[in-house]
């Protein structure tokens, strides 16, 4: 007589596939957050896409081509998971405008700011640059807001290029634009987000110069 | 260098696409090229890298602890 089908939900394959899921998920999940954070800028939105993408990722867990690709094909799921819920959210009208290219009213000074030019003097030696010494004293915190401060769509081509490596090709199909848009977006972001960082950056060093009324507080007493 | 070496501002302008490795291996090979003797170019292509790296930083974070126990949940009815 032939063994009876087990139970799927408690076969030793599922169990394993679960266990495996569990840990991977458990593994990134500073990384799915992190991430949709900086996409939603919204705490309860990033635990939102988090969670859904979690469960849209389980159900659809046969899509998957091995568990080697788990993380790739997880964060693909999550980034698709926001996109969804950015359009959803969206008004038709607001949607025309927010996906296509916001290039408008940008001056001249804020499509090509970039901060090494600012930075930079040729006439030092290479160590102890002001470059050097201004990527040492930049703060997470002022990355964060800086990147937070860009439009939507700017925002997002960063995250999807800059942190999670995804190349123009790829980030035209997630968003559905021409890879021109792309391009043009990443640099408008990357412009914008340096001038924010250089707005940013430039407080601290002012207040720390004595120069400018502030004052050092290394070894110094109250 | 040869004559049909490319210019600092020929990288400079093609640095961006250089990092996030859409060039072709031929024009990214030129460049690699290219800074390993411009001082110059190179310590731009670092100050873009080392930025990069920063922001890659800024998408890592813990999450709070009801997210935690959503997740939890959500794996325990798997």
């Amino acid at each position: 007589m032939e063994p009876p089908e087990p139970n799927e939900r408690t076969s030793p394959d599922r169990e394993k596939r679960r266990r495996l899921f569990e840990q991977e998920v458990i593994r990134l999940m500073d990384r799915l957050y992190g991430t949709a954070l900086r996409l939603t800028r919204n705490p309860d939105d990033a635990e939102d896409v988090v969670a859904e993408a979690v469960e849209r990722a389980w159900t659809r867990l046969d899509d998957l081509r091995g568990w080697e690709h788990f993380e790739g094909w997880l964060f693909r799921v999550l980034n698709n998971t926001f996109i969804s819920m950015w359009r959803r959210r969206r008004s038709r009208q607001d949607r025309e405008t927010e996906f296509d290219d916001p290039d408008s009213a940008a001056s001249p000074d804020e499509r090509d700011f970039s901060l090494y030019r600012k930075l930079h003097q040729p006439f030092l030696l290479w160590w102890g640059t002001p470059q050097d010494q201004f990527l040492d004293r930049l703060v997470l915190d002022d990355l964060q807001r800086a990147l937070d401060s860009l439009p939507d769509p700017f925002r997002v081509v960063v995250v999807l290029v800059e942190v999670q490596g995804y190349t123009y090709d790829e980030v035209a199909g997630l968003l559905e634009i021409p890879v021109g848009t792309v391009r043009s977006r990443l640099s408008r972001a990357r412009a914008l987000l340096q001038k924010r960082l250089w707005e940013y950056g430039n407080r601290p060093a002012a207040a720390r110069d004595p120069r400018n009324g502030g004052s050092s507080t290394d070894g110094e007493r109250p | 260098m040869s004559s049909d070496s490319l210019t600092c501002e020929e990288v400079i302008r093609q640095l961006f696409a250089y990092l996030d490795r859409e060039l072709d291996t031929q024009v990214s090979a030129e460049i690699d090229r290219h800074l390993e003797t411009c001082r110059e170019c190179f310590s731009r292509a670092e100050f873009e890298r080392r930025l990069r790296q920063k922001v890659r930083e800024t998408a890592r974070e813990e999450p709070p602890e009801r997210l935690q126990r959503r997740i939890r949940a959500m794996l325990d009815r798997y």
